[in-house]
């Protein structure tokens, strides 16, 4: 299964991804934002970091690469796309998926780890996942998203809530919201569920020895489904 | 401009130093010169008042590949591997503006560490505020925090590991202090060094603005009432463009382009220049009209003295300018050959056509200022009376809940959880234990990391403070299963012209020597910071040490949080029942008199290494060194960390129990055994000689201290979880 990973100026989990894409089996390609092709892929990631150091809003001068037309039609051709932390902030910007993601709530930075709630497995990200609830590990300071009341009505109508923030039993509850996210949305899809945005880092959980291992649970799942 | 005696009174020069440029130049300096001599003839560039002390340290041994001198120390951690590593000071930029200070701190030491051709792979930081009570604490704190995570969170290198105090001494002078760690294969590393003639000099990065001019003679100087005006000194950092910089530079230095490089720190182009020149014993050319500039009209002075950030000066090999200028450009940053290397030994600057400046190096750094200071030597304070009746008066349980509800022992994790601690992917124990550690990515050995000061024992009694510090870096990374390698220090301490600090300064760099010389521990790099002080009024005497340690094999790792029930909790090391100076002395029974606790060198060298041995053995499931606050405070620390209770049996011994449980006599850790290994635990230390009793076994929940007293884990978290976050909200 081959993979890409765009790095832009000041995308720093490209290599994380790197390592994380190998582990489980991909051919994974670095791919420099200054590319206009993209490699044979079968999943294209957009990394976590701080694409133009975030100055402008962010992800809003990544997803104006020249990379990212290449990225756009694939998306559209229904390639999957996902996008991590700084990388579901340029999905964001490129309005392949809805909404928009604002500073935390708390106006701090906050790395952690967090328990999510997959809420749609009618997807090559999710299908035949054998939990429902994953152990993740946050670490931003923009990842409180935000879409209209209309916007959220479609989206739910869609199934496009990918994952909830929530506790360790699965219960989704104010409490467990970290950045104050609408609905505790950690994650979204793109109507066509192609497309997958979120803020929490799977590569970041891929060993025992580091934050866990849902991580490894996620990408062995995701290369047997794209197989 | 015409320079006289006052202006160069008013660039930080004593009268007699300026006498003494005049007479080396055997004429007078302009304007420019005068700058560049001013910023290099500084305490903080030229180390005028610490040179001759700081020879005294150990500085070498058998994994030492750099020690001090370079822009960071260098150690050997097998395999073709080796770790770069330094902390350093941003005190005052930190405390007029605390964003921007702690921000261009971390960033400058980073700057260090890839210099020199490592990738910064962690990021320690060791923070100092005054009281909680004063007004300007808490927006101090979290500017500092914001600014440290601001800059080490978008470069995408894990902060690991910190220390943070609080104390009224450094109400008008908050301390700042950055490390950073590098990995580099051992024969890829890049010095400062120029050699040959006529080579190209490169200057790289961002423009250079007028921000920052004066920053090191400004770090040079105590504070007054006028402190605000200062800010315009204060540099502004851009970690994008440091992240762009690292990147860059680490694609370079991957050819054979490069014969010497060197950031542009503390006094900018005027320091990187000079010392690239000096070392090579060399002269430098520069034409100031080909330095990128951000503003127009800027002056030659303001060009040499600007501390503008995310810059470097490197000197290529001869037809290497496109290559390197091919990958500036890929990364967007400013590329601009602005000078040669010459055999004049002078540097020499240019702009408009006409010399502004022309200085022999030697005299820039050769005879640069050395001060035999005056000290007072420091007695060794009487102890306190015995205490009995006071201490009986006391209840455990109320005692227990003030101090783990300390600012200065209460959890840090508000602060932590800001720093992102797991980028990279090989963070394997986060901030909160004894030390950070991250794995040498690829491999089974990782690196241990922490930072660690005392002031209040420094304060005491500087000799023992100062032994004191380094053998608590030592225990930190013992705690860990670390062998312990190598340290950096940042000395910071008041004004080096009043006798009494800088006794304290003299006598702790003692102790900091005898320890690390005794423990084998050697001192690699460091910097110094003086003045911190506000008008009359100096900080506690505040050295902090940054220590380093190798695992060989990371799963060996340990952690303080207890793991098992019915396992079994043992203390190494005696319990005096020393209360002199201890967090409870100071904060309960209000004693601020009275020595710290002693240092014995050999214990803390045999306890440490018989615990690696019992680590190495894989008897050892849980550890934690017992510091600040004492056993008790160690202990629950476990219990909170693992989510379990301890029943504990005090021994009989003669020490009151409060003196037992709050004491902070050293050389001491807690360790988790199984009882079945107990035997042959006992067996090793005892062989060793080393001085052990059991504390007590490990339960499913509560704290329960001699069968009367209980403590519920979650009391033991509300006490120990909540104050930080509450007096931040």
């Amino acid at each position: 299964m081959r993979s890409s990973v765009i790095t832009f100026p000041g995308s720093n989990c490209d290599r994380d991804m790197d390592v994380a894409l190998k582990k489980f089996g991909f051919n994974n390609k670095m791919v420099w934002h200054d590319e206009s092709e993209l490699p044979k892929s079968d999943l294209v990631v957009l990394p976590g970091g701080f694409s133009y150091g975030d100055y402008l809003r962010c992800g809003s001068m990544a997803s104006k690469s020249k990379i990212m037309q290449s990225v756009i039609n694939f998306a559209k051709s229904g390639g999957l796309v996902m996008g991590i932390c700084n990388g579901f902030q340029i999905l964001v910007e490129t309005g392949l998926v809805p909404g928009v993601l604002l500073r935390n709530k708390y106006l701090e930075f906050i790395c952690k780890n967090v328990f999510v709630k997959l809420d749609n497995k009618e997807n090559t990200y999710f299908k035949n996942l054998n939990k429902d609830i994953l152990e993740f590990h946050i670490a931003h300071n923009e990842g409180n998203y935000f879409c209209t009341k209309d916007q959220l009505k479609e989206i739910e109508d869609n199934n496009q809530i990918a994952i909830y923030y929530c506790n360790k039993e699965g219960k989704i509850e104010d409490q467990h919201n970290p950045n104050g996210s609408i609905k505790n949305i950690a994650g979204i899809f793109n109507k066509e569920k192609n497309v997958l945005g979120m803020m929490p880092h799977p590569e970041r959980m891929i060993d025992q020895s580091l934050s866990g291992e849902d991580g490894s649970i996620f990408f062995k799942n995701l290369i047997n489904n794209i197989k | 401009m015409e320079v006289n005696e006052q202006i160069a009174i008013d660039h930080g020069l004593k009268s007699d130093e300026y006498k003494k440029i005049c007479l080396l130049l055997k004429r007078t300096p302009n304007i420019t010169e005068l700058g560049i001599f001013s910023a290099m003839w500084n305490e903080h560039c030229s180390y005028k008042s610490s040179r001759l002390h700081l020879k005294k340290l150990p500085t070498k041994g058998k994994k030492v590949i750099q020690g001090p001198g370079e822009n960071a120390g260098v150690i050997d951690i097998e395999d073709g591997d080796a770790i770069v590593f330094k902390i350093e000071s941003h005190n005052h930029p930190s405390f007029i503006e605390p964003y921007q200070g702690a921000a261009t701190g971390v960033g400058g030491i980073m700057r260090d560490v890839f210099t020199m051709g490592a990738r910064p792979i962690a990021n320690l930081n060791s923070i100092h505020f005054g009281s909680p009570q004063n007004k300007k604490t808490k927006n101090l704190l979290r500017g500092v925090v914001h600014g440290i995570g601001g800059y080490g969170n978008c470069m995408g290198v894990p902060t690991i590991a910190g220390q943070t105090s609080f104390d009224s001494s450094y109400n008008g002078n908050i301390l700042v202090n950055a490390m950073t760690l590098g990995l580099v294969k051992k024969n890829k590393i890049f010095y400062s060094k120029a050699a040959g003639l006529n080579k190209p000099v490169i200057y790289v990065g961002s423009k250079t603005g007028r921000d920052g001019i004066h920053g090191a003679s400004m770090a040079s100087a105590s504070f007054d009432e006028k402190i605000e005006e200062k800010k315009p000194t204060v540099q502004v950092g851009d970690p994008f463009t440091e992240k762009l910089l690292l990147e860059a530079c680490l694609e370079l230095m991957a050819g054979d382009s490069i014969i010497a490089i060197q950031d542009m720190g503390a006094a900018g182009l005027t320091s990187s220049s000079i010392e690239m020149a000096s070392k090579g014993n060399l002269g430098i050319e520069i034409d100031l009209n080909k330095v990128p500039c951000r503003e127009t009209k800027m002056t030659p002075y303001e060009i040499m003295l600007s501390e503008s950030q995310e810059r470097m000066l490197i000197v290529l090999e001869n037809g290497k300018e496109e290559t390197a200028k091919k990958i500036f450009d890929k990364w967007n940053l400013d590329f601009a050959i602005i000078g040669k290397t010459t055999n004049s030994k002078n540097i020499e600057l240019f702009f408009n056509q006409d010399q502004v400046a022309k200085i022999p190096v030697n005299l820039l750094v050769e005879n640069s200022p050395m001060y035999d200071r005056k000290w007072k030597k420091s007695k060794l304070p009487k102890k306190n009376k015995i205490r009995n009746e006071a201490l009986n008066k006391l209840k455990i349980k109320d005692v227990l809940k003030k101090v783990l509800s300390n600012e200065n022992i209460c959890s840090k994790e508000w602060i932590w959880q800001q720093y992102d601690h797991t980028v990279m992917g090989d963070t394997i124990q986060k901030p909160g234990g004894d030390s950070g550690v991250v794995r040498v990515h690829g491999t089974n050995k990782a690196v241990a990391a922490s930072v660690d000061s005392s002031a209040v024992y420094c304060w005491a009694h500087p000799l023992t403070g100062g032994k004191q510090v380094v053998a608590e870096s030592w225990r930190n990374l013992i705690s860990v299963g670390a062998k312990p390698i190598a340290i950096t220090n940042c000395l910071n301490f008041g004004s080096p012209e009043k006798e009494e600090n800088m006794g304290e300064f003299v006598e702790c760099v003692q102790g900091i020597g005898e320890a690390s010389k005794y423990l084998n521990f050697p001192v690699v790099s460091g910097n110094v910071s003086f003045y911190n002080q506000t008008k009359e009024v100096g900080i506690k005497p505040t050295p902090s040490i940054g220590g380093v340690g190798l695992i060989k094999d990371y799963e060996k790792m340990i952690s303080m949080d207890l793991k098992e029930i019915d396992n079994l909790v043992l203390i190494i090391g005696k319990t005096e029942g020393h209360i002199d100076q201890s967090l409870f002395a100071r904060t309960i029974l209000d004693e601020k008199n009275g020595p710290p606790p002693e240092v014995n060198l050999f214990n803390e060298k045999n306890n440490g290494e018989s615990i690696l041995n019992l680590i190495d053995k894989g008897y050892v499931k849980s550890a934690h060194d017992i510091s600040l606050g004492g056993l008790l405070v160690a202990i629950s620390k476990m219990c909170i960390k693992g989510n379990k209770g301890i029943q504990i049996n005090k021994p009989k011994s003669l020490i009151n129990e409060i003196e037992y449980f709050f004491s902070e006599d050293q050389g001491r850790y807690l360790i988790e055994v199984n009882k079945e290994d107990l035997k042959e635990v006992t067996k090793i230390l005892n062989k060793n000689s080393v001085h052990h009793e059991e504390l007590g076994i490990i339960t499913q929940n509560d704290m329960i201290i001699n069968e009367k007293t209980k403590v519920t884990i979650d009391e033991l978290k509300s006490y120990y979880t909540n104050w930080l976050s509450k007096y931040m909200s």
